[in-house]
């Protein structure tokens, strides 16, 4: 087992899904069955990955493997300096377990849609998309430079853009399709900011030679501000990406897509991959950066914790919860909190895509019928999809035992320690208070689902369990979302092996005096590789939260529960009523705080009519300086031509005319007789003669 | 003026009228007559010019060899019977201006030139002396000159053939 | 004035210079070459005189030699030349042949 075969087989696992891409969409139309190959292509993608997951974690447990070829170069770019862009893979654990991750549900994915697209007029190219979206997110995944990251960041949005408007005939998904990447577009523009910033100052994209240079003191400017500035403008993209509050409207717009898309989506790829991004670019933020990071997340989390609450659409409070959870996550992140962000992240995929399969499997069933408030009953008619459900949702509520109970008590922890440490206080509060309202909002689309009774008569009889190829991934799903996997005890996650060993420990490499105190490295500074999670003041800040915060977490998510139980199942209380006592504040919720609207009047109106001045300046002032120029340009070119005609032929008509005119004369000495050319070479001569005497 | 001039100016007349009379005299074949003695006037001033070798060989290829030749020329190309052969003159005008600034400025520089003279030695008979020379410095253009004789000769027989 | 190198050099100039008129205006071909042997001849009495008077031993006489070789040779080829003149196109008259211009 050598280094250089682990990367082969990421190479292999980044192109193949890239080669299904392209022979499904070529051969799509001709060859009706093309869509098994991708899906064989898929699951040798996903095998590699294990293969990879594995001898990483056995052989290569600490090792960052890194492979770099330049792509091209400059000479003497700025005085004699050379500069040469590299395209290069890195894979460490976090590469590992997030290929896996995305190669696992980008399978099941796969399969899933083999049943659920079935009858599609496009379904190869459905699965081409799929295809290529898998490939663009491994791009991103295995990338060690920030260049490339951008590049397959923008893959996705494209490939995100297709799979979202991929029934375009539908106006709302040919809408959501542009909004998608509109929003995102947004988002990357200030990622390239930084990106520009980050090259400018170090003249390199990859991560490791930032992250020493600035190690070694170098900063954007000189200056602490900007490199908070460049941490800032780089997580806008995981602002567009991840959909975090202020531009997290796209995401539940994408529901518009086919429901295997979304999960696809929300759980693996797109919205991870601002995650992701901040995991990569963690050990360059400052506490700036990183206070204002967790704030992001924090309303993230918030905010659409209260939309899901009112909402009746499945795929819609399901899209809501993502962005919560995202938003914990990117608070986690920003609160330091960094091997729990990712480990919410790994879980959450697998719950969430759990829960968008599952309720793909009910809209399924029940003939593309999204509203909840027209099903009910369904889980006799359902099993295998109410119990994986069950279980996807109790583990999104963090309830013991489940996975997401681990990860999220963990970053509720994290919050504790760090409102300790810093006196940031009110990150705890609102974790706990989202939480609470994940619980809620969790059983209270269960209850409504397949509890009590069936509204829709005619449509419940003909609901069914789903087919074999669309229940086992959400059993695997549902499998994952067990703490086993991840620790042995199922309370604390610390000495699982997820956390102490397979995810590295957060490094930053940021200058000291920019960090949290708690952070501060103090004499132990030339140690770079040395983790503040391990320093006393931490370690016994999160010893103190420890049992605080799973009493706590565990207490809010079983009243969540409770207080749905009551609500829905019980009923007793009124819902109806309480949301009449409180109805502005409904309202509010209901139509997702405005967000759109406010939008709508704003930034869009505002846009729109800047294109009307625009168009205008285009129309009068741009036309008119073309057409002035072109009539400009025609009669000059007339005057031009009539020049030619008369001046420039003249004088070559002349030189024509005046030779012939001079060749008449000079014929005649052409006699051709021998003797009177001989009579010229004597006059000749002597003239000569009496030249030169 | 001793002999030796007399001789010289005797024979320079001769050379010069003669070739005068050739150049102006209607009559093709009397011009070719008139050849005849330009041809021996030459011939005398080489024996002035103690050349004797050279002079016999004037006489006998000019004389005998090229002059009959031309004349066989004449005969071949104009009818014989007509009595008028005669020949034109051309360019009559341009040629004698030009020729004759031609000459003079020949002549002028012929006479202002400060030529290196040394005085002539003793004369003696140069067959032998040539024949030494021929053989032996000048062999290699010798014999070319006779390969050059050969094709000449032989393609004008070709070409008078055809 | 005693007869020396320039008299006979104003020889050969003015049979030189009447060559050169032959050839110029004469007609007949045969003239023609009349004149050129005139040339040939004044040539001659320049080498014979140089190497009488000048520094050169003998071998401006084995020149002349060797020109009047070479004018035998030129004779020959010149009348077989306009010999064929005469057959082709019936004149020997030189201004009558043009062909050059054409």
């Amino acid at each position: 087992m050598h280094e250089s075969s682990l990367i082969n087989i990421s190479l292999f696992i980044l192109f193949l899904p890239l080669l299904g891409f392209v022979i499904t969409l070529l051969l799509g139309k001709k060859v009706k069955s093309i869509y098994i190959f991708e899906n064989l292509i898929i699951i040798i993608t996903f095998l590699s990955s294990v293969y990879l997951l594995f001898s990483k974690l056995s052989y290569f447990r600490t090792e960052k493997i890194n492979a770099e070829l330049e792509w091209f170069g400059f000479n003497n770019i700025i005085n004699g300096t050379t500069l040469s862009i590299n395209l290069g893979f890195m894979i460490d654990n976090i590469t590992a377990i997030m290929l896996f991750v995305v190669a696992l549900i980008s399978m099941l994915v796969h399969l899933y849609s083999i049943e659920y697209m079935k009858g599609d007029e496009r379904y190869n190219r459905y699965f081409a998309y799929l295809g290529i979206f898998t490939f663009s997110m491994n791009g991103i995944v295995l990338t060690n430079n920030i260049l490339m990251m951008y590049i397959f960041w923008e893959l996705v949005g494209l490939s995100s853009y297709l799979l979202i408007g991929f029934w375009f005939e539908k106006k709302t998904a040919a809408d959501a399709g542009k909004k998608a990447f509109i929003v995102n577009r947004i988002g990357d523009i200030g990622m390239f900011a930084g990106i520009l910033i980050l090259f400018f100052t170090y003249n390199t994209f990859s991560f490791d030679k930032i992250f020493s240079s600035i190690g070694s003191g170098i900063l954007p400017f000189n200056s602490d501000f900007w490199l908070t500035i460049t941490g800032v403008l780089l997580f806008c993209g995981a602002i567009g990406k991840s959909a975090q509050f202020p531009l997290h409207v796209w995401l539940p717009d994408a529901m518009e897509g086919p429901t295997p898309v979304s999960a696809l989506i929300h759980a693996a790829t797109m919205v991870a991959a601002g995650v992701y991004l901040v995991v990569r670019i963690f050990g360059l933020l400052t506490a700036d950066a990183m206070l204002f990071i967790g704030i992001i997340g924090m309303l993230s989390a918030f905010i659409p914790a209260t939309i899901a609450l009112t909402q009746n659409d499945i795929k819609k409070v399901l899209a809501y919860s993502t962005v919560s959870q995202l938003g914990y996550m990117i608070m986690a992140l920003g609160i330091g909190a960094y091997q729990f962000a990712f480990f919410h992240l790994v879980t959450h995929a697998f719950f969430k895509a759990a829960l968008f399969l599952g309720s793909g499997s009910v809209i399924h069933a029940m003939h593309h019928e999204q509203d909840i408030q027209k099903m009910g009953g369904l889980r006799k008619k359902m099993p295998l999809t109410y119990w994986t459900f069950i279980i996807s949702s109790l583990a999104i509520s963090g309830i013991p035992l489940t996975s997401g109970f681990l990860s999220k008590d963990g970053i509720i922890a994290s919050s504790l320690a760090f409102s300790d440490l810093t006196g940031h206080y009110l990150f705890p509060i609102f974790s706990l208070v989202v939480a609470f309202l994940t619980a809620f909002y969790m059983f209270r689309l269960i209850i409504i689902t397949f509890h009590g009774k069936p509204k829709d008569e005619h449509k419940f009889e003909h609901a069914h369990e789903s087919p074999f190829l669309m229940v086992m991934p959400l059993v695997v799903l549902a499998t994952l979302s067990i703490f086993i996997w991840y620790t042995p005890n199922p309370i604390n996650s610390e000495q699982g092996w997820f956390l102490s060993k397979w995810i590295e420990k957060p490094v930053l490499h940021t200058p000291d005096k920019t960090r949290f105190d708690f952070m501060k490295m103090g004499n132990i500074e030339s140690n770079l590789s040395h983790s503040y999670i391990e320093s006393e003041v931490y370690k016994e800040a999160m010893h103190h939260s420890h049992l605080s915060a799973m009493i706590l977490s565990g207490l809010v998510a079983v009243l969540g529960i409770f207080l749905a139980f009551t609500v829905y199942q019980w009923k007793k209380i009124d819902a109806d009523k309480i949301a009449k006592s409180i109805n502005p504040l409904y309202k509010f919720s209901f139509n997702k705080w405005y967000f759109d609207e406010i939008y709508n009047k704003t930034f869009v109106a505002l846009t729109i009519g800047l294109s009307r001045v625009l168009a205008w300046f285009d129309n009068k002032i741009i036309d008119g300086i073309v057409n002035g120029s072109a009539f400009l340009t025609k009669h000059f070119s007339f005057f031009i031509g009539n020049f030619d005609k008369y001046v420039i032929d003249g004088i070559v008509n002349f030189t024509a005319y005046f030779n012939g005119f001079a060749g008449l004369i000079v014929r005649r000495i052409q006699t051709g007789k021998v003797q009177s050319y001989l009579a010229l070479v004597i006059f000749s001569i002597v003239i000569l003669l009496f030249i030169f005497k | 003026m001793n002999t030796y001039d007399l001789i010289f100016y005797l024979f320079a007349a001769v050379t010069i009228l003669s070739a005068l009379m050739v150049v102006t005299h209607k009559n093709i074949v009397h011009s070719a007559f008139y050849l005849l003695f330009t041809f021996f006037g030459v011939a005398g001033l080489y024996v002035l010019l103690a050349a004797d070798f050279i002079a016999i060989v004037q006489l006998i290829v000019y004389v005998g060899g090229i002059l009959i030749l031309l004349l066989f020329g004449v005969m071949l190309t104009n009818k014989i019977t007509n009595v008028e052969i005669r020949t034109g003159t051309i360019n009559l005008v341009p040629a004698v201006i030009g020729v004759g600034l031609f000459a003079g400025a020949l002549l002028a520089s012929v006479v202002n030139s400060p030529w290196k003279i040394k005085n002539p030695e003793h004369t003696v008979p140069t067959t032998k002396l040539l024949g030494t020379l021929l053989l032996q410095e000048y062999l290699l253009i010798f014999e070319l000159l006779g390969i050059v004789l050969l094709i000449a000769l032989i393609g004008a027989a070709s070409i008078a053939r055809k | 004035m005693t007869v020396g190198l320039t008299h006979f050099l104003i020889v050969s100039t003015l049979l030189f210079s009447m060559g050169l008129y032959a050839i110029i205006t004469r007609k007949n071909a045969i003239m023609v070459l009349m004149g050129i042997e005139l040339i040939l001849n004044s040539a001659n009495i320049n080498f014979v005189a140089f190497s009488r008077f000048g520094n050169f031993g003998y071998s401006g006489q084995l020149v002349a030699l060797f020109v009047i070789v070479l004018a035998a040779a030129e004779a020959a080829i010149a009348l077989a030349i306009v010999l064929n003149i005469y057959k082709n196109l019936s004149t020997v008259n030189v201004d009558e042949i043009d062909n050059l211009r054409d």
